[in-house]
């Protein structure tokens, strides 16, 4: 029961905690204001090149966007703890750490799913896409999974965060790799092929795959492969990231650098 | 003059220091452009316009810039202000604007970092002959619009004085500014109620004659509106910085962060 609440309420708790982002001030801007003229940049590149339709930009970026939240959100749920000077009282508590941290995700996921929904419509709105109404629902679930996944190489980031003072770098590196490698602007097949390969490997990939296959009329059916790659990746990574996390705890205890990383 | 001189040097110099040292500065003036650059080179290779690969790669470095100046110059007050140092300032002897204007100076000038970034990765990494149309009116037109961005940078940070969330408001500009300046894609595209607001804009006048200097063309007419609209930032930032200093005086929310 104890870690139900841990993870449920210590998750919400801290998210609540991060009322920086909670502030219109900096929420509308970075969630809602950004996505979209990232959506519009990459679109009218796309017209000036005559690469890809309109609704190729929309859905990459829009679920690329998801990724922002599950990167700086899940480090600064850590790195935040460290500003605030509670870092070390929390990891002095038994309260067990499974809980404790991923309980930190749920949040984000969630706020990571409202981004990139937000994008997607307001986007395609902007740029008159059509999409079938049929694959809204379908849609809605593969940006979830999306988002989680995204979380997963957020937790790798929050870890890095418990050694290294500057996740604001890390997590911005994160995104331009995943801006880069995820066939979000550019095909993967115009890609070389070592960056094909390694965007198999990481989150984002396959969700977009699926959700532009998911836009352009095709059923949930036939991209549950997709689907099951990038929920499957999304494990691989929450895991990963909880060891990192684990493994960084016990490298900043011994080195006594919880407090200064 | 001398004075003036050399507190910009000094202010300048000493922002470039601080800068250069700063990890977040050193991924938006040297990783992200390289990350656009990249991302500019695949899009403009598969879309089979190869002819522009030099465009693109000088383009991701003139975003650099903008970016540098955005968040340099948008961060001046709210740093100096964490760090205590903002009422000091203030208070010294010579007028903010002075003070200010190295400081912002310096912001735009580490976008050289960006351009230079660019070009060496387009060379080497992608092959990308960097062969310039006209290199005297290059090396003139760079720091033209460096000076003029520096202006451009007081207006913004003058601007941010009275908010403390400056930073999200320079995270949300950074790309409308790209896309509204043609930055890398032709205004003829965008809608033509975008095009006057470009105009006012004076990187889109920079980039226009950095490019046409290194790609060929004519680049004083965009230079000669630099020059302009440099002038009436610097009115106009003089204005602004002086007003929001009077109120944040008399509200006493000088140093409230």
């Amino acid at each position: 029961m104890s870690a139900v609440r841990i993870f449920f309420v210590g998750g919400l708790t801290s998210y609540r905690a991060l009322f920086s982002w909670l502030s219109p001030w900096i929420l509308i801007p970075t969630f809602c204001i950004a996505p979209l003229f990232q959506i519009l940049l990459f679109a009218y590149i796309g017209r000036t090149t005559h690469l890809e339709s309109d609704k190729f930009y929309v859905v990459g970026n829009a679920l690329q966007y998801a990724s922002l939240p599950c990167l700086f959100a899940m480090a600064q749920t850590i790195d935040g703890e460290r500003y605030q000077k509670t870092l070390p009282v929390i990891l002095a508590t038994p309260a067990p750490r499974l809980p404790l941290f991923l309980g930190r995700s749920l949040p984000v996921i969630a706020n990571g799913i409202v981004v990139s929904v937000f994008a997607f419509t307001a986007g395609g709105l902007l740029l008159g896409i059509h999409v079938p109404v049929g694959a809204l629902g379908s849609l809605a679930l593969v940006i979830a999974v999306t988002a989680f996944a995204c979380t997963g190489l957020g937790l790798v980031n929050a870890a890095a965060g418990l050694r290294f003072r500057d996740t604001a770098v890390s997590s911005n590196l994160f995104f331009g790799f995943l801006l880069v490698f995820c066939g979000v602007n550019v095909p993967l097949d115009d890609l070389p092929g070592w960056m094909s390969t390694i965007a198999q490997g990481v989150p984002l990939t396959h969700g977009i795959e699926a959700a532009r296959k998911l836009a352009d009329g095709a059923s949930l059916g036939s991209v549950r492969g997709l689907v099951a790659a990038e929920a499957g990746i999304g494990v691989v990574y929450v895991a990963a990231g909880y060891g990192f996390i684990r493994l960084m705890e016990r490298v900043s205890r011994q080195r006594a650098a919880l407090e200064v990383a | 003059m001398i004075r003036f001189l050399r507190l910009t040097w000094v202010g300048w110099l000493l922002n470039m220091k601080s800068l250069t040292r700063s990890g977040l500065f050193i991924f938006t003036s040297v990783i992200e452009p390289l990350i656009f650059a990249t991302l500019s080179y695949y899009l403009f290779k598969a879309g089979h316009r190869p002819g522009t690969l030099l465009y693109a790669s000088l383009s991701a470095g003139l975003m650099g810039i903008w970016t540098s100046t955005l968040f340099g110059s948008g961060g001046v007050i709210s740093w100096q202000r964490w760090q205590g140092t903002l009422e000091p300032t203030v208070a010294s002897p010579p007028p903010l604007l002075l003070v200010l204007f190295p400081l912002t100076l310096a912001t735009a000038s580490i976008g050289l970092y960006s351009l230079t970034a660019t070009l060496l990765w387009g060379r080497f990494v992608f092959g990308i002959p960097v062969h310039l149309a006209h290199p005297a009116t290059f090396a003139l037109a760079v720091p033209v619009m460096i000076v003029n961005l520096g202006a451009l940078g007081l207006v913004i940070g003058g601007s941010f004085m009275l908010y403390r969330n400056a930073n999200a408001l320079s995270n949300m500009l950074e790309f409308p500014v790209w896309l509204v300046t043609g930055a890398l894609v032709p205004l003829s595209l965008l809608p033509g109620w975008v095009h006057p607001l470009s105009w006012i804009l004076s990187p889109t006048w920079g980039f226009r004659a950095v490019r046409a200097a290194a790609i060929g063309g004519d680049a004083w007419p965009a230079l000669g509106m630099c020059v302009v609209l440099g002038v009436a930032y610097a009115f106009l930032a003089s204005y602004l910085v002086g007003l929001f200093e009077f109120r944040a005086r008399v509200r006493a929310t000088l140093s409230l962060t």
